[in-house]
């Protein structure tokens, strides 16, 4: 049977044997969190605690009044330490809120809701809300925003977005193993927000048992859900890619899945939205992979968001001496990480510690115009061209060729053969094009 | 509340603190260090990690591989040629080589970039240039092709990736230039079938009027037994490699197919109209240098075009100037000149054939 899916992309070394066999473990509470007040893309959470308060495990601890944010839950319960700056994942220092554990843990849930498929949606948008659910997948867009589509918008599919294309990751993978009940209650609970009759789940054939398992599930239980396995090509976890991959439907440029009537949500945040609503409990934990060469024991952990990098790696019994590069999520996409106080974020799907012998040291030669990149990007643009154009500052160029389209996938900057940083030059110019806009507006202002 | 006024280092200590508990911390632990570092802590050794931008892996090939790769892959069509030409085509082959790599060595110093002798590329380019030339051409006149193929074809452009024209062929277009009867002597190969010591290329018969004597017989043409370029002759030792080349994506399936897809189509159209006067396209495709063109020139990344449409543009033009020249034009081969002639439009295709990107266009979905 052919699989279906999208179009170019490439296939990278997967990795994912490393973890993909560990049944997720609950990592001891830690003692000390630290939580950064914006964990999502929108508006920043203003503080709602001062140093030396006393806290309980999902209470909300920073929030803010704007409709494109979600709050911050305290995941342990203790004393608020102090706000500070800490070293984010993302690379640079951002206020945090630092809390020590202190007695035993005292839960604060939310607003129970008797039965999801009678209560008013509003009030289903409003819990997922409060329970600061954003994007799991590592994009960390506000859900409920995602579920709260204008009125001239007809959604007609939801897509459960299940492949985790990026390598060594498998949290997800786990997750739908593991929690497959919750992940499609989840996703009925956003169908029925939604008023969506077609439901696809797109899990990458690498995972035949997550396949397997929601397959037997979506049977047994009696959902309307159809599981559809897809060819295992990078970067198939896009959300352009994926709709492409299931319904074959192309999003317009600088447009969203909405406007072709498709709202895609990942599995992780699915299980986070049963939680939410069935158990009233907030977003304070997540699955994360550790994995990579690098570490002793790769695992799958659930682990409380604010735990700092360092209390997982020594789950895992620690890191090997040669251990060359860090980074949080995969290794297409992910961010580099020099300091292990970070904390796990809502956007953590994996920390990869490699050695050496994975890592490289390569040297770059001119572009050859091989076309490798031409031949290889999701979004059919021409990366060479790009980055030339970025490092020429020539932003109306940059515009003719689609950079706003590019997603970053770095599928460019890992197939070419002279090692050019092309998706490098093209986030670049990315910026160089906006910060042109602003400097027009300004101008016209 | 004497806990709460704590001074944030104080707490940054405590946390550094923490770290001996774990056992591969404990070496690390032992001595003791003026200014801890949390993230030394974890590692046994002072080394530090790489910090860059993702993607963090890559993929396996490179710039020297590809090249190594075509060399690699034009060794069977080499050792053919050494076979039915002998010695004297060895000599040619190392002398383009060597020379090669001494005149890109020179432009290195000269202009102070990188050494780039080793990536390759001008192994190949010395190689290619020998293949196209006649086993009998003299050994100075193919080093002074080779320093001309890498200073002109492609040092004076800013060297590897900025040429326009393949510098091979540039190369032996000067040497035809230059040296117009030497570079049409060819020598018969060993077993051929008359004792004469010199005679013309199947092509050259055909262009001077004795069609039948070389249209009708071509399993010689395919094997290679005929007179030639010391690479040109056997189509079958250079379709094996030109094969391997594709099915490993280091040369576009979409250059090769077209051009010599159009020469036999239009070809062909020519001599179903009058096959007393216009070749069996077969013919045109087995003699000369096409294969060895179509295969290893045409297919040159630098100088062909990097998008799809524009790739299949370039092999149609390819194949229509080739046949214009063999058939109406002054010379009996013309594979070296529609390949250059091509070259040159590379960057107006790049420019014209840019591909739609994702969403471009809005097509009509089903709702």
């Amino acid at each position: 049977m052919k699989l279906s899916t999208f179009k170019k992309g490439l296939h990278p070394e997967d990795y994912k044997y490393f973890s993909q066999d560990k049944a997720i473990e609950t990592l001891a509470l830690p003692d000390d969190v630290y939580i950064p007040l914006q964990q999502h893309i929108g508006v920043p959470c203003e503080p709602l605690v001062q140093k030396g308060d006393k806290v309980k495990t999902g209470q909300i601890i920073a929030n803010t009044g704007a409709f494109v944010s979600a709050p911050v839950h305290s995941s342990i319960t203790g004393v608020v330490m102090d706000i500070e700056k800490y070293y984010h994942p993302l690379g640079m220092r951002a206020t945090m809120i630092h809390i020590k554990r202190e007695g035993d843990e005292e839960w604060e849930l939310l607003e129970k809701i008797e039965d999801w498929k009678w209560a008013p949606k509003e009030k289903l948008i409003q819990t997922i809300r409060n329970a600061g659910i954003v994007g799991l997948g590592g994009a960390t867009f506000p859900t409920h925003v995602k579920l709260s589509p204008p009125d001239d918008k007809a959604i007609d599919s939801f897509i459960l977005n299940g492949v985790e294309c990026e390598p060594y990751l498998t949290s997800d993978d786990r997750l739908m193993i593991e929690q497959a009940d919750k992940i499609l209650e989840g996703m009925a609970i956003m169908m029925r927000i939604l008023d969506v009759q077609k439901g696809y789940i797109g899990i990458e054939n690498n995972k035949p048992r997550a396949i397997a398992q929601m397959q037997k599930r979506v049977v047994e239980l009696g959902y309307p859900f159809k599981v559809v396995p897809l060819k295992v090509k990078y970067p198939q976890g896009a959300e352009k890619m994926l709709i492409y991959s299931v319904l074959k439907r192309h999003v317009p440029a600088n447009k969203l899945p909405m406007d072709v009537g498709v709202v895609v949500n990942n599995v992780a945040t699915a299980y986070a939205i049963s939680e939410a609503i069935k158990e009233a409990k907030p977003l304070v934990q997540r699955v994360i992979t550790v994995t990579g060469d690098g570490v002793n024991e790769p695992k799958n952990l659930m682990a409380r968001l604010g735990t700092p990098f360092k209390n997982l790696f020594e789950a895992c019994g620690g890191v090997k001496d040669d251990v060359h590069l860090i980074f949080m999520g995969g290794p297409m996409m992910g961010m580099t990480q020099y300091h292990l106080e970070s904390p796990v974020v809502k956007g953590s799907s994996g920390i990869v510690a490699v050695t050496g012998d994975m890592v490289e040291e390569v040297s770059t030669f001119p572009c050859i115009r091989c076309g490798a990149c031409v031949h290889t990007c999701p979004m059919n643009l021409m990366p060479l061209r790009l980055s030339k154009f970025s490092q020429a500052k020539e932003v109306t160029k940059l515009e003719e060729f689609g950079v706003m389209s590019c997603i970053e996938c770095g599928s460019c900057s890992f197939i070419c053969p002279a090692n050019i940083p092309l998706v490098q030059w093209i986030k670049v110019g990315k910026i160089r094009v906006r910060e042109a806009a602003t400097k027009k507006a300004k101008e016209k202002a | 509340m004497t806990e709460l006024k704590t001074p944030p280092e104080e707490v940054k200590e405590k946390k550094i603190e923490l770290a001996p508990e774990n056992n591969i911390q404990q070496a690390e632990a032992e001595k003791p260090k003026p200014k801890p570092d949390p993230r030394k802590k974890l590692f046994k050794s002072d080394r530090m990690t790489i910090v860059a931008p993702a993607p963090h892996n890559r993929g396996r090939n490179s710039v020297p591989r590809i090249m190594y790769t075509v060399i690699a892959t034009l060794l069977p069509a080499v050792i053919i040629s050494i076979l039915l030409f002998g010695n004297k085509a060895m000599v040619t082959i190392m002398v383009a080589i060597f020379s090669a790599m001494v005149a890109e060595y020179a432009c290195n110093k000269i202009m102070k970039t990188g050494l780039t002798v080793d990536d390759g590329s001008a192994i190949l380019t010395g190689l290619l240039l020998a293949l196209t030339l006649p086993p009998s051409f003299p050994i100075a006149g193919t080093a002074l092709g080779a320093v001309v193929a890498i200073v002109f074809g492609k040092q004076v452009f800013g060297g590897l990736g900025n040429n326009i024209f393949n510098p091979a062929l540039l190369g032996r277009a000067f040497l035809q230039a230059s040296f117009p009867v030497k570079i049409t002597t060819w020598t018969l190969p060993a077993f051929a079938a008359s004792d004469a010591v010199t005679g013309a290329t199947p092509l050259g018969l055909f262009k001077f009027g004795h069609m039948t004597e070389v249209a009708t017989n071509l399993k010689p043409l395919l094997l290679g037994n005929v007179g030639g370029c010391i690479g040109e002759t056997s189509a079958i030792a250079l379709l094996i490699g030109g094969i391997i080349l594709v099915a490993l994506k280091y040369a576009d399936w979409r250059i090769p197919l077209s051009y010599i897809g159009t020469v036999l189509v239009f070809s062909g159209a020519l001599w179903l109209i009058d096959p007393s006067v216009y070749p069996n396209p077969v013919f045109m495709l087995l003699s000369g240098g096409l294969i060895l063109g179509a295969f290893y020139m045409a297919t040159d990344m630098v100088t062909s075009p990097v998008t799809p449409k524009g790739t299949w543009i370039y092999g149609i033009g390819m194949g229509v100037v080739l046949v214009v020249i063999r058939i109406w034009g002054g010379l009996p081969e013309g594979v070296m000149y529609s390949i250059l002639f091509m070259n040159g439009l590379v960057p107006l295709l790049n420019r014209w054939t840019r591909p739609k990107y994702f969403g471009e266009i809005q097509k009509e979905n089903k709702v």
